[in-house]
């Protein structure tokens, strides 16, 4: 494998992203031409409450460099209470792959309403870079997925 | 003890009241027990042990066995009776079916310390104030019993009995037990060493599947790691992630449900102290959301299936302290 | 395998200025199970539809990704086109290649590679798409409601106006709730009663109206559109068919010292009563508590007068099971009780008394006939001091933490009408805030204070001591001039917090719909859906969702009747076919899933499963019921074992998105 020095490295990121706020929050920092990487790759998900733990270690399995989930505010989930579920998923699993040594930067949810779309590009380009300061996902990740 | 159980055991199956027994049986080796369904008193006589080593929690063996015919007793244990409220607030085990008998603990021993001390060819062990008197094919040894009792034992969260239908012996108290130190151990490493912990120790599973086959939380009907639709599906670990992935994800799926008995790690043959996975979700829970002891009641709202709005954000795993 | 076409979208330049649209359709043809890929203009356009349209024809597509804007501007439109070909409308995805790529970044290259991983990611869900169908559940039409006080009058007036039947269910042996207990109505000052008695005749005279007082429900089942409830109705020992309520049994029962609820106990009743002269239905109750008849057997007076032969000490509770398609909350509130505030003497004296009895003081139809007298001694009372928040916006475990939001205006009202009343009393009120939002709300208090000269004085009352001569030492402070006072009261005036109705929590878990901490019932959602319940088929009317005015409270019982006959006007519910399903050979029936659903779609069933060892075992397993279940997917991850999954966003189908996007 060739060692391009010159090339940056470009983290893989998924993001998990409700439909009914944090999706239209990322609609909307498109329709305003709020600029964040490419290297954010959005998933769609009924609710914050939909994402599996499994689906997190999965992309990380699988190479992602970092997770986000997206959901509505406290509060404002569209199905009342799902990102009050979702929260304390994520918390216990965050804390959890902490415990193992995780790095914790790979890891993060945001509240992201549907008239947030300045804050879903900010933090999407917030948490690229911090991604990008770890580095490739070493410790989590499947050395038979890694990309040649 | 052993003497007042099996009496209680033969009046039972004598007067009708039950018509199985479960129970423990010895193995090849004394320290070697297994649970055990006994449906007569001769079977009774032959075969039932209470011990030092009966360590094993038969709730879980209550799934299958409440749903036959006839009623089962069954002797458990302070810590067992957490697993077997689990299971009833869980539907699994048809309460009318299985008659319990509270019976007392002190601690179980892991034979593996007792090995570790040099003693070897263990035949029989017998416990004097404190003192173990342990008969080998070598000659007779002593240990205190403190130092062979195994790690879980030695931090018992309660000797408090929550569901019984009789008591053999006076009912216990909830403890206070520090077993959350070696955690709090571990929280208090660097990143790079918890992880250095953590591979060292989980690229030790062989993926046997011991610690979820004798787990009383994990009951499923067929486990997502044995189901091709869930994607996580796998048997013998190909890479390092797999046991990274398959702990975590057990972990997860007992989160708020597991009661810390502690049997994972007791069967573990790689003696990988899964446990810990375990009482680091207990501690957050208890920390972040409350005390909360699985098992402890029937009616309760599990953490993971309640929330409040008060709840901590995520980030406070970014906001804690070392890293 | 699937048969999948791609049809990549430039909308206008909008895409096609960033994305390099040829390229992506390129890449994606090279796709396990892409058959077809295509590029155009305008994919939404009527051409670009018939594009998709064809491709489906004539390359027996069974699967179709179509990368334009989001989902959420054109996911319909293309569904609706991919249908009219006969596939069905849920085999399609789209790849969002507008909003979330072209319009976001500036570099052809990385937008590019971007796009193409959005399509892959989009076909490798399509390929574990399964055909939906949206199933229907019919909609009996007929509503309950519950509550009978003005909320629930004005929810059932509605509703029978638009031509449904409803039922109203009342705990109380009359309608009316509250409001019939209220002397004058702010910022008006109206009379309660000339404005709401006409509305409970209306109920009782409406033929689609059916009213069972003194009855309760005791059971609900079923869900949206097609409920089926138990209602209890109380044996009132008085035959209502018969009953006329011409109230001779009221004055010849010889048991006269039953403490008069409706007057808040400050005077007695009959055993065997009406509520008050206007009550509906107009018919008798026997109170068994009291009844010599029914606890011992001796007397029978009421029987021996009543020229109907309405009464019948052998009636029995009795259960009537009725069929609903919409439920109407509306059980209220009530002020809470205030054995807990010592400082205020509230038990120790008769003068220390609550607004909803000062209330009853000044009503014409009150045990002092309105004329304002102290319970006391039935001396006209000079000072009066009114005490605010009593229990509201309070944080110890003894009151509220909310605003209790009426009692600023109705303290106002009672200030304002004993100074017209009584010029020589003086009016003090202590406050914390004055809260006047509301049409005509501050220049109502205004009055109050400048042309009534009620005293306000901010700051909060710490103690009342009866004295010997029978006034009230009220102890307080004054915030804004920072001095202590004593003020000599006749009359001590609580304005006690409101919290819902006892029978509202028992009443949400039959329901399965959901509260907050105090007890209050959730809104679906609190801007937008504020008078439905999560719960489908489930709306709330007045103070059982949040403390109201009476204007506020027939605002949303109008709302939520408008809700609910918008429901009823359907024959039938289509449903979301997007919705969880339990894997039955899977699934523990541990209720995990159960706990964590908003709506209350889970049921479980004891089933029958044939075993390997050709034996039959029965197992307790989780069942969702389609027309209740909204999909948001919280079940799917309580389940330990996976059996519950989700149509449209399953396990697999977001891994395969996952593994498409980190490959």
């Amino acid at each position: 494998m060739q060692v391009n020095k010159n090339k940056e490295f470009e983290p893989v990121i998924v993001a998990f992203c409700c439909n009914w706020c944090s999706y239209a929050g990322a609609d909307l920092s498109g329709t305003n031409r709020l600029n964040y990487p490419t290297n954010v790759k959005i998933i769609r998900v009924p609710c914050s409450c939909r994402v599996n733990p499994m689906f997190i270690l999965r992309a990380f399995q699988r190479g992602a460099d970092g997770v986000i989930i997206c959901g509505c505010h406290p509060g404002d989930c569209h199905y009342t209470s799902g990102n009050y579920y979702a929260r304390r998923r994520m918390t216990l699993l965050f804390s959890m792959l902490d415990f193992l040594g995780i790095e914790r930067d790979r890891t993060r949810v945001e509240w992201v309403s549907a008239a947030e779309g300045a804050k879903f590009a900010a933090t999407m380009n917030e948490f690229t870079e911090s991604v990008k300061k770890l580095g490739p996902n070493r410790r989590l990740e499947d050395l038979r997925c890694r990309k040649q | 003890m052993q003497e007042a159980i099996i009496n209680r055991a033969k009046q039972l199956l004598a007067d009708g009241t039950v018509n199985r027994v479960i129970g423990w049986k010895k193995g090849e080796f004394a320290y070697d027990i297994t649970p055990a369904v006994f449906e007569t008193a001769a079977e009774i006589d032959a075969d039932f042990v209470y011990d030092e080593f009966t360590a094993a929690n038969v709730s879980k063996y209550l799934i299958k066995e409440s749903k036959k015919d006839g009623r089962i007793l069954a002797f458990l244990k302070p810590c067992d009776t957490y697993s077997f409220n689990q299971l009833i607030k869980e539907h699994r085990i048809v309460r009318e079916n299985v008659y319990i008998v509270g019976i007392p603990c002190d601690g179980k021993l892991d034979a593996e310390k007792i090995r570790q001390n040099g003693i070897t060819g263990i035949r029989t062990v017998s416990n004097n104030n404190g003192i173990l008197k342990i008969d080998t094919i070598y000659g007779e040894e002593t240990m205190n019993f403190d130092e062979a009792v195994s790690e879980r034992c030695s931090v018992c969260k309660s000797k408090k009995h929550v569901v019984y239908d009789e008591l053999i012996g006076d009912d216990g108290e909830i403890a206070d037990s520090g077993r959350f130190d070696m955690v709090e151990k571990l929280e208090n490493m660097t990143a790079q060493e918890r992880y250095d912990f953590w591979r060292e120790q989980l690229s030790k599973c062989i993926r046997c599947n011991a610690c979820r086959n004798v787990c009383p939380a994990c009951t499923c009907e067929k486990c997502v790691f044995d189901n091709d639709n869930s994607g996580v599906a796998n048997k013998a670990a190909a890479d390092s992630f797999e046991e990274n992935m398959f702990h975590i994800i057990r972990a997860f799926h007992v989160a708020g449900r597991c009661t810390d008995c502690g049997e994972c790690s007791r069967v573990c043959p790689q003696n990988i102290p899964l446990h810990l996975l375990n009482r680091k979700f207990i501690k957050d829970i208890n920390s972040l959301y409350g005390e909360y002891q699985a098992g402890a009641d029937t009616d309760s709202r599990a953490p993971l299936t309640d929330y409040k709005e008060s709840d901590c954000e995520p980030s406070v795993v970014h906001e804690r302290g070392t890293e | 395998m699937q048969r999948i076409g791609v049809f990549v979208c430039h909308c206008g330049t909008n895409i096609a200025a960033t994305v390099d649209v040829k390229a992506v359709a390129e890449a994606l043809k090279n796709e396990t199970g892409v058959v077809f890929s295509t590029d155009y203009q305008y994919m939404c356009s009527e051409s670009g539809q018939n594009i998709i349209k064809d491709a489906i024809r004539d390359y027996k597509l069974s699967g179709v990704v179509v990368c334009s804007c989001s989902p959420r501007m054109h996911e319909a439109t293309f569904r609706k086109a991919v249908a009219s070909v006969g596939l069905n409308p849920y085999m399609l995805e789209v790849a969002n290649l507008r909003e979330q790529c072209s319009w976001i970044h500036k570099d052809i290259a990385t937008a590019t590679d971007k796009a193409i991983v959005l399509g892959k990611a989009a076909i490798a869900k399509v390929h574990l798409n399964a055909p939906l169908t949206a199933g229907e559940s019919p909609v009996i039409k007929r509503a309950l409601v519950i509550g009978g006080g003005i909320a629930g009058i004005q929810s059932a007036l509605d509703i029978a106006d638009a031509g449904f039947e409803v039922d109203i269910v009342e705990k109380e042996p009359t309608i009316g709730g509250k409001m019939t207990q209220l002397d004058k109505t702010f910022p008006t000052l109206d009379c309660a009663a000339c404005i709401l008695t006409p509305k409970m005749v209306e109920c009782s005279q409406n033929d689609k109206i059916k009213i069972y007082s003194y009855s309760e429900v005791a059971d609900v089942k079923g869900f949206v559109g097609n409920f089926t409830v138990s209602i209890k109705k109380k044996a009132r020992y008085v035959d209502e068919t018969k009953c006329t309520g011409c109230g001779l049994c009221t004055e010849k029962c010889p048991m006269k010292k039953v403490p008069n609820a409706f007057n808040m106990g400050m005077n007695n009743r009959s055993a065997i009563y009406i509520p008050f002269a206007q009550a509906v239905p107009k018919v008798a109750t026997i109170d068994a508590d009291y009844c010599n008849m029914l606890k011992n057997g001796k007397c029978g007076v009421c029987a021996k007068v009543c020229t109907a032969g309405a009464i019948n000490y052998k009636q029995q509770d009795e259960i009537i099971e009725e069929k609903y398609g919409a439920i109407i909350v509306a059980t209220g509130y009530n002020p809470i009780k205030l054995d807990k505030y010592d400082e205020f003497a509230y038990s120790q004296s008769k003068d220390v008394v609550t607004s909803l009895e000062f209330e009853r003081l000044t009503n014409a139809a009150g045990p002092t006939n309105g004329t304002l007298l102290r319970p006391s001694d039935g001396k006209h009372p000079h000072t009066i001091v009114f005490v605010q928040c009593v229990g509201s916006r309070c944080d110890d475990s003894r009151g509220k933490p909310y605003c209790s939001k009426i009692c600023c205006m109705y303290t106002a009202k009672h200030a304002m009408l004993t100074r017209e009343k009584y010029p020589d009393t003086e009016v003090y009120v202590f406050y914390i805030d004055v809260r006047t939002p509301g049409k005509n709300f501050d220049e109502f208090y205004r009055r109050a204070v400048e042309e009534y000269g009620v005293h306000y004085i901010k700051g909060m009352v710490g103690k009342v001591t009866p004295k010997a001569d029978g006034t009230l030492d009220v102890q307080a402070s004054d915030l804004l001039s920072n001095e202590q006072l004593h003020i000599d009261a006749d009359l001590v005036v609580l304005a006690a917090a409101i919290e819902p109705d006892k029978s509202a929590r028992p009443l949400a878990t039959m329901l399965t719909a959901s509260m907050d901490t105090n007890d209050f019932f959730t809104e679906a959602h609190p801007k937008l859906r504020p008078v439905e319940s999560p719960t489908a088929g489930i709306f709330l009317s007045g103070a059982c969702q949040g403390p109201k005015d009476i204007p506020e409270t027939v605002s949303q019982a109008g709302a939520a009747a408008s809700k609910a006959i918008g429901l009823l006007c359907k024959n039938s519910l289509t449903c979301n076919p997007c919705v969880a399903h339990s894997d039955e050979l899977m699934c523990n029936g541990c209720s995990s899933c159960e706990k964590v659903c908003p709506y209350g779609a889970i049921t479980y069933i004891n089933k029958e499963f044939k075993m390997p060892d050709r034996t039959t075992a029965i197992r307790r397993v989780a069942s969702v019921n389609p027309a209740v279940c909204q999909g948001c997917g919280a079940c799917t991850v309580a389940c330990p074992s996976g059996a519950m999954d989700l149509n449209g966003f399953s396990n697999s189908q977001i891994m395969a998105e996952v593994d498409a996007i980190c490959k």
